[in-house]
């Protein structure tokens, strides 16, 4: 059972890596969209340039997550995909066209008119896609998903109304907030132009109080759910309360950091707080996969592919690691924006 | 058996939807299939291209080279990127389709998706520096990053295909009584049949991309003869292409021989072969009818068949007869295999005239006759790789897991499923649309086309 439970967290800090790079990625999908005022234009370079590099390796983070679960819980992704078939299927829509739009977007003949559709569509998807993922992960807390794993972990309940519930929605938009905060945080420090540091330092702040807003609306909605650990633990279990105060203490002081346009800090908080959301989720829900019926330990796979998914990780960890921190360096260290922009125009990049 | 045996239906809902729910759901994943693997082989084999042009730049300092390995870039990092979203779907639709057969193969044969994952992290991270970074890394560091994307993309298929292989050949279980037990996720990743599909399909990519990369600089030499950026982007495509559709026949006939092997029935399909018999022949085109249980119009050769597949002319081949005919695959395996074969063998035909000019001559041939059959060759790599996969794959029908589990316990209990397969097509025909448009514009405006030309477009 210690194999399963080192797996299952190491699931949960794949997501929490996920939401920092993946969903900050996301999220800039959101500020393309709403870029505005004189800088309109420039804001959406600054969107496409700065996710341009590391888009595609901060997407693996959610195969990871998917390969491990298949791998090690079967019957907890076979129930998942088969009781949110709908929020997956269009989540998965919203990542092609996320992915589709983004390259031709940056890849296509520069005319504005074509540039601007492929924008559009780039930001509603990138709007859509966190909600839904969201939605997910409301589903699997709510426990509206009815299972029987004594028979084969045959799914009992219909394929809408897990979901279709205030919950999920309210994590979904919470979950949308979030992945917006972050992505406008990580801006001010793309760029060095100051003005447009400003639009962004604005942004992350309106962003912050879409994410208390959501926030308080998820939990006070949780109670909605017919899983009662679940807000309980969630509400009133103590570690929940100790992530809780985390989460609250790294809000406040990023909100501080941000006013007084302290970026270099305010991005590593900007992290430690939506580190501590999905980790207080994770406190919260385990030993739980999918409330309440189908747990770590009933779900769990045969131990020697336990065994050899850990090793691989290792072993993978030991190359992979080193890389990703080279590519963050390379374009992450120092803002690159104004240099990447200029490449673009003479057509080095 | 009958087909709905073991699928879990909720209750009073007619058999003849479910029938129906099995088909979409298949149709859906082989279209997702279909068209993710043409971006998969091109994510295999651009990187490659792009690498060797990339070296010769660093060697010559002709900015030829450099204009060309960008051009490519650009190109790649749409495809690649396009591969990367269409191979996500892929993976979650297993579940979303197939949920039984993941909560089953999951534990024995997910280790190989596991492994695939972390040469995808590695071919993500490095196409980023490779794309992003040219004025970031040192030029050697660099190529490396193209170096390891080329690997990378390549290793990634040698594990997606392990875990094909296994669903074709299954080992490391025992399964009594619908129950997988001593499960070694060791021993169902090393199944023997790996070993053909691998190579055939590293080649496929190889020879395709390289293929369709000549046939549009080929067609782009039709037009300005003068380019030598096209004329050596034409012949590094071709270096690709000619030795891998030589080798290809080959391949392919170890392959069908691991099929006679393994999957005698599938090979019964493929040949259309209703009866066993001695001295089989080997059909070539004809219409197979498996009410009839015979093949007409094809042209015979005695004894080929027997020959192909296990070395001696003399040798019986068994024939469909000797199935129930409810676990045949249906008939389009013989014309896809049909086909499969003559685009390799017109492929092998178009490498033979080139390469047999090259070692005399130390050069393609000049000729716009060569230009154009390349031209014209240049779709017959992504069309024989559908093919292929459809003879895999279709023939596995109607197992999932061969000889295990049946594609109909497979299958999600949701109803309806006809609604996802109409929305995967809507999707795929509309991106495959917007992919060629925005390649075409980009070759437009490539390196090599007169500037009139490109201010035109501009």
């Amino acid at each position: 059972m210690v194999l399963a439970w080192t797996v299952a967290i190491i699931i949960l800090v794949a997501m929490i890596v996920y939401a920092l790079l993946g969903g900050a990625d996301f999220g800039a999908g959101v500020w393309d969209l709403l870029a505005s005022g004189p800088r309109a234009r420039k804001q959406r370079d600054l969107v496409a340039l700065s996710i341009g590099p590391v888009w595609e390796a901060n997407h693996v983070w959610l195969i990871v997550i998917v390969v491990i679960l298949f791998t090690c819980f079967p019957p907890a992704f076979s129930v998942l995909m088969t009781a949110l078939h709908v929020p997956v299927a269009l989540a998965l829509v919203g990542i092609l066209a996320r992915a589709a739009s983004y390259v031709f977007r940056n890849y296509d003949v520069l005319g504005d008119k074509v540039q601007a559709r492929w924008s559009l569509v780039f930001s509603v998807a990138s709007i859509i896609t966190p909600i839904l993922l969201g939605v997910v992960v409301g589903a699997v807390s709510t426990g509206r998903i009815r299972v029987a794993p004594e028979e084969n972990f045959r799914v009992l309940t219909g394929y809408f109304a897990p979901w279709v519930h205030p919950f999920p929605f309210a994590v979904g938009l919470f979950t949308l907030a979030l992945f917006a905060f972050l992505a406008a945080v990580y801006m001010t420090r793309e760029t060095a132009d100051p003005a447009l540091q400003e639009d962004f330092r604005n942004r992350a702040l309106l962003a912050q109080g879409a994410v208390v807003v959501f926030g308080v609306i998820a939990a006070f909605v949780s109670r909605l759910g017919e899983h009662e650990p679940f807000h309980q633990t969630l509400l009133s279990g103590t570690w929940s309360w100790l992530f809780f105060a985390a989460a609250c203490a790294a809000a406040i002081v990023s909100t501080a950091l941000l006013v007084t346009r302290r970026y270099r800090l305010g991005r590593i908080v900007a992290g430690a707080e939506v580190t501590a959301v999905v980790a207080g989720w994770g406190v919260a829900q385990a030993p739980f996969f999918i409330a309440p019926d189908v747990t770590i330990e009933n779900a769990v796979g045969p131990s020697v592919t336990l065994r050899l998914i850990v090793i691989i990780l290792a072993v993978g960890s030991v190359t992979l690691l080193p890389s990703l921190y080279w590519l963050y360096r390379v374009f992450k260290r120092e803002p690159a924006f104004e240099q990447m922009r200029r490449e673009r125009t003479t057509g080095e990049l | 058996m009958g087909a709905g045996e073991g699928y879990p239906t909720p209750a009073g809902r007619p058999t003849c939807q479910m029938m129906d729910d099995i088909l979409f759901a298949r149709t859906q994943m082989g279209i997702s299939l279909g068209f993710h693997i043409v971006f998969a082989a091109i994510g295999i084999a651009m990187p490659l291209l792009m690498v060797i042009s990339e070296a010769l730049w660093l060697k010559t300092k002709d900015r030829e080279y450099l204009e060309l390995t960008k051009a490519w870039a650009k190109g790649s990092a749409v495809l690649i990127a396009i591969g990367a979203a269409s191979g996500t779907v892929l993976s979650f639709e297993l579940g979303l389709l197939f949920p039984e057969f993941m909560k089953h193969a999951g534990g024995i044969i997910g280790i190989p998706f596991g492994l695939e994952g972390f040469a995808f992290f590695a071919e993500a991270i490095f196409i980023g520096i490779y794309l992003f970074g040219w004025n970031r890394v040192p030029p050697r560091w660099h190529l490396a990053s193209g170096v390891i994307v080329a690997f990378a993309g390549a290793l990634s298929a040698v594990f997606v295909i392990t875990t094909n292989a296994w669903m074709n050949a299954p080992r490391g279980f025992r399964y009594e009584n619908g129950e997988f037990s001593d499960i070694d996720p060791w021993v169902a990743m090393t199944t023997p049949y790996g070993v053909h599909e691998i190579i055939h399909m590293l080649v496929a990519a190889y020879l395709a991309t390289g293929i369709l990369v000549a046939a549009i600089h080929g067609f782009i030499l039709l037009r300005h003869p003068e380019s030598t950026v096209h004329r050596k982007a034409f012949g590094m495509a071709m270096a690709m292409a000619i030795p891998m559709a030589i080798v290809q026949p080959f391949v392919g006939d170890v392959a069908s021989r691991q099929v006679a092997r393994y999957q005698p029935l599938k090979l019964a399909a493929m040949e259309s072969q209703y009866k066993t018999e001695a001295r089989a022949p080997l059909r070539i085109g004809g219409f197979p009818s498996h009410e009839g249980r015979s093949t007409s119009y094809a042209i015979e050769i005695p004894g080929f068949l027997s020959f192909l597949a296990h070395g001696d002319a003399d040798a019986v081949v068994r024939g469909l007869e000797e199935w129930p005919e409810e676990d045949w695959p249906p008939v389009v395996v013989h014309y896809a295999f049909q086909l499969m074969v003559a685009l390799g063998l017109l492929m092998f035909a178009l490498a033979l005239w080139g390469g047999i000019h090259w070692v005399l001559k130390k050069r393609l041939p000049p000729s716009r006759a060569f230009l154009w059959c390349t031209v014209i060759a240049g779709p017959m790599g992504m069309a024989a790789i559908e093919f292929g996969w459809i003879v895999t794959e279709v023939g596995r029908q109607p197992w999932v897991i061969y000889e295990v589990m049946r594609t109909a316990d497979a299958v999600t209990p949701m109803p309806g499923l006809i609604t996802p397969l109409i929305v995967t097509c809507v999707v795929y025909a509309f991106l495959s649309v917007a992919v060629i448009v925005v390649l075409y514009r980009q070759v437009r405006i490539g390196p090599g086309i007169p500037p009139a030309l490109r201010a035109q477009e501009a």
